[in-house]
C-alpha cells in the first residue's frame, strides 16, 4: 500500500508538472479549478481505476466523467502522463484543430469517456453509465468530478435522487469544494451550507476529506466500495489553484491570464516542481 | 402516389400512444440493449401497460427531464439504445441544452418521442403546447427529425430508428390520429409521400396537418383546383428532390404544420425553395403567438390550421 501511495503521489506532482507547463505554454486557462483536483486524478488513475491505455473504449473498464469541464486540462495532463497519448500533445491545448480543447469532448481525445463542459450535464450522464452496468449486471465503476460552483446546476440534484433511488453503489461522486466559483467565493454566491449534511440527505454514504491528500482520498474510495446499496460521496475539501501556493491565496484564480508577477510565480512552481521529482527520481 | 390511401378520413382505431407502446415492447424483448426511459408521464404514452413485461428496460426518472436526457446518454455511451418519452416542449424546450451537448455534439445514440405536439395538447394549454419543438431539434446537426402522421408510420419509424445511430426524434400526437397508410406502407429518412396528385398547386404537410391537406385538396376540387398533397414527414434531411420536382410542376406551394412557421416544415420547405427553384409560397402554421388551452378542433380554428385555411392559401397563389 506505502508502495502505491508513493506510485500515486508521483503520479501527482507529474500532473500538477504537467498541468502547469501546458497552461503556461497556451498563455491563459482555468488554473485554479484544473489544480484543485490534481490529487483526486492521480489516486483515480494512479490507484483506483481499472483502464486500458491501449484499448481505451475497453468495455470492462472504470468510467470517469469529469462533469466540472473546465478541469480539462489537469484531466489531459493524467491521461497523458498514464499513456493515452504523448506528453508533447498537451502543448497544443486549445491551439486551432486541437484534440485537447479547453472542456473535454470524448470525440477528439483518448481516454476521454465523456464530453463535458455544460454544467451539471456530466454527473447526469454518470449517473447513466452506472445505471446502465447495474442493469447488465457489471461491477464497472463510475467516477465523476463535480465542482462545488457546478453544484449551483439544478440537474445535479436530480442526478443525485436518481443515483440513489437507484441504489447506484457503484457510483462516487467527487465533489471539489474548492470554495470559489467564476465570480468569487461559494459561500457569497450561492453558499453551499453544508454540502456532506445535503449529500447525506440525499441518501448518498459521504465522506469528508483533506482534498490535497493523496492518502485520504484513496482510502475514502476504498471506504467507498463497502457500499452496496448507496452511491458514494466523497467531499474533497480543496483550495483553488492547490498546490502552488501563490496561486492558492491569489483572489481572482478561476480562470488566469498571467500578468509578470503571475508568470514569475508559476515559472518558479514550475521550476520547483522539476527540481522535486528530480529528487524523488536521484533519492 | 399511393392508391391505398385511405380516402375517409376515418380515425384509427389504435391511438398513437399505443402504437408507441406496443411497437416499444416489441422492440424491447428482441434487443435487451433498448432502455425505455419515461418522466412521469407513463400512464400518459400507456407504457405503464407494458411495464410489467420488459423489467429492467422500462425506467421512469421521474419529473427530470434535464437528468433524464443525462441518464439517456450514459446509457448510450454503454452500448444501451435509450428511448425517451416526454411531452414534446419538455423533451426540447426544457431539456435542450442536454439533448444539444450531451446528445448531439457528444455524438450519441438517443431516440426521442416528443408527444403531445401543438394543438394537441389540447387542455393543458400554453405551457405544454410546443410549437417549436421541430425547430429546435433541427438545429442540431445531424439530428434527424420525424412528425409521424399515423399509427402506421409511428411504429414503423420506430422500428427503424432502433436500428439506426445518433439523434432522433420523433414528434406525434397522443391519442388517435387520422388514418392515412395501410399497414404495410414503408418510409424513408429523407423523402416525402405523396398522397394525392393536382397540377395547379403542391400542398406540403405532416403530422395532423396531412388529413387537412387532404380535405383542402377536396375542398379545392369543387373549385376546379387540383392539388397534390405530399405528406412531408421526414422534416430533417428534408426530400429537396421532392420539393423541387413538385414546385416545378406545379408553380405554387403551401405548407402546413401544426407548429410556429419559423424554424418547422414551413422554413424547410422555404429553405429549399428560395435555395434552388423560387416559387410562391404560403405558409399555414402558427405566427407569434403562444398556445392556449382548448379542444384540436377548436385550436384549430384559432391558430388558422383548418382545411378551409389551406384553401384559402391557396386561392392567393391560384385564384379561384
Amino acid at each position: 500500500m506505502s508502495q502505491t501511495i508513493t506510485e500515486m503521489e508521483l503520479l501527482r506532482d507529474k500532473i500538477r508538472l504537467k498541468t502547469l507547463k501546458e497552461l503556461h505554454h497556451l498563455g491563459f486557462g482555468h488554473y485554479g479549478g484544473s489544480l484543485s483536483i490534481v490529487e483526486t486524478l492521480a489516486v483515480l488513475y494512479g490507484g483506483v481505476m481499472k483502464i486500458d491505455r491501449a484499448n481505451p473504449k475497453w468495455e470492462e473498464r472504470d468510467y470517469f466523467i469529469l462533469s466540472k469541464g473546465h478541469g480539462g486540462p489537469a484531466y489531459y495532463a493524467a491521461l497523458a502522463m498514464k499513456g493515452f497519448f504523448a506528453e508533447e500533445v498537451l502543448y497544443t491545448l486549445n491551439q486551432n484543430g486541437t484534440s485537447l480543447p479547453s472542456h473535454p469532448d470524448r470525440n477528439l481525445t483518448p481516454g476521454v469517456d465523456m464530453t463535458t463542459g455544460s454544467l451539471g450535464q456530466g454527473i447526469s450522464v454518470a449517473v447513466g453509465v452506472a445505471l446502465s452496468h447495474k442493469l447488465s449486471g457489471k461491477s464497472n465503476s463510475t467516477y465523476c468530478i463535480v465542482g462545488d460552483g457546478e453544484l449551483n446546476e439544478g440537474q445535479c440534484w436530480e442526478a443525485f435522487q436518481f443515483a440513489a433511488h437507484h441504489k447506484l453503489n457503484h457510483l462516487s461522486v467527487l465533489v471539489d469544494d474548492n470554495k470559489k466559483q467564476l465570480d468569487g467565493l461559494t459561500k457569497d454566491i450561492i453558499d453551499p451550507i453544508d454540502f456532506a449534511e445535503k449529500f447525506n440527505a440525499f441518501g448518498f454514504y459521504t465522506l469528508k476529506v483533506d482534498g490535497s491528500s493523496i492518502p485520504e482520498i484513496y482510502d475514502a474510495i476504498k471506504l467507498g466500495k463497502s457500499q452496496i446499496e448507496k452511491p458514494v460521496a466523497i467531499i474533497l475539501d480543496t483550495i483553488k489553484g492547490q498546490g502552488v501556493p501563490y496561486l492558492e491565496t491569489k483572489a481572482d484564480n478561476h480562470h488566469i491570464r498571467p500578468n509578470a508577477k503571475d508568470e514569475a510565480a508559476i515559472l518558479e512552481a514550475i521550476a520547483e516542481l522539476e527540481r522535486s521529482m528530480e529528487r524523488r527520481i536521484t533519492g | 402516389m399511393i392508391e391505398s390511401a385511405a380516402a375517409f378520413y376515418e380515425v384509427e382505431e389504435v391511438e398513437m400512444r399505443q402504437a408507441y407502446a406496443s411497437t416499444l415492447l416489441e422492440l424491447a424483448k428482441q434487443n435487451p440493449n433498448i432502455i425505455a426511459l419515461e418522466a412521469d408521464l407513463m400512464s400518459s404514452i400507456s407504457t405503464n401497460k407494458i411495464q410489467g413485461q420488459i423489467p429492467g428496460q422500462l425506467i421512469n426518472c421521474g419529473i427530470m427531464e434535464a437528468n433524464m436526457m443525462g441518464v439517456a446518454a450514459g446509457l448510450a455511451l454503454t452500448g444501451k439504445i435509450p428511448f425517451l418519452h416526454t411531452f414534446a416542449q419538455f423533451a426540447t424546450r426544457r431539456a435542450f441544452d442536454q439533448l444539444f451537448v450531451s446528445g448531439g455534439y457528444a455524438r450519441l445514440n438517443l431516440k426521442i418521442l416528443g408527444s403531445d405536439s401543438g394543438v394537441t395538447a389540447e387542455h393543458n394549454g400554453g405551457t405544454h403546447m410546443a410549437f417549436e419543438d421541430m425547430g429546435l431539434v433541427r438545429l442540431i446537426p445531424n439530428a434527424v427529425v420525424y412528425e409521424a402522421s399515423d399509427s402506421t408510420m409511428l411504429s414503423y419509424l420506430l422500428r427503424k430508428i432502433s436500428s439506426e445511430y445518433g439523434v432522433h426524434y420523433i414528434r406525434t400526437m397522443r391519442k388517435a390520429a387520422v388514418k392515412i397508410y395501410n399497414s404495410g406502407e414503408t418510409f424513408e429518412e429523407g423523402k416525402g409521400k405523396i398522397l394525392r396528385e393536382g397540377g395547379d398547386v403542391t400542398i406540403i404537410a405532416s403530422g395532423i396537418m396531412v388529413a387537412e391537406a387532404l380535405k383542402a385538396a377536396d375542398i379545392l376540387r369543387n373549385h376546379g383546383v387540383r392539388a397534390t398533397v405530399a405528406d412531408m414527414y421526414s422534416i430533417k434531411p428534408i426530400d429537396e428532390e421532392l420539393i423541387i420536382k413538385l414546385a416545378r410542376k406545379t408553380g405554387a406551394v403551401v405548407t402546413a404544420e401544426n407548429h410556429n412557421v419559423i424554424g418547422g416544415l414551413g422554413s424547410a420547405v422555404a429553405e429549399v425553395l428560395s435555395e434552388h427553384c423560387p416559387t410562391p409560397l404560403r405558409r399555414i402554421g402558427v405566427r407569434e403567438q403562444f398556445g392556449q388551452v382548448g379542444k384540436t378542433e377548436y385550436l384549430k380554428e384559432v391558430y388558422n390550421l383548418a382545411a378551409k385555411n389551406i384553401a384559402e392559401a391557396v386561392r392567393e397563389l391560384k385564384p379561384y
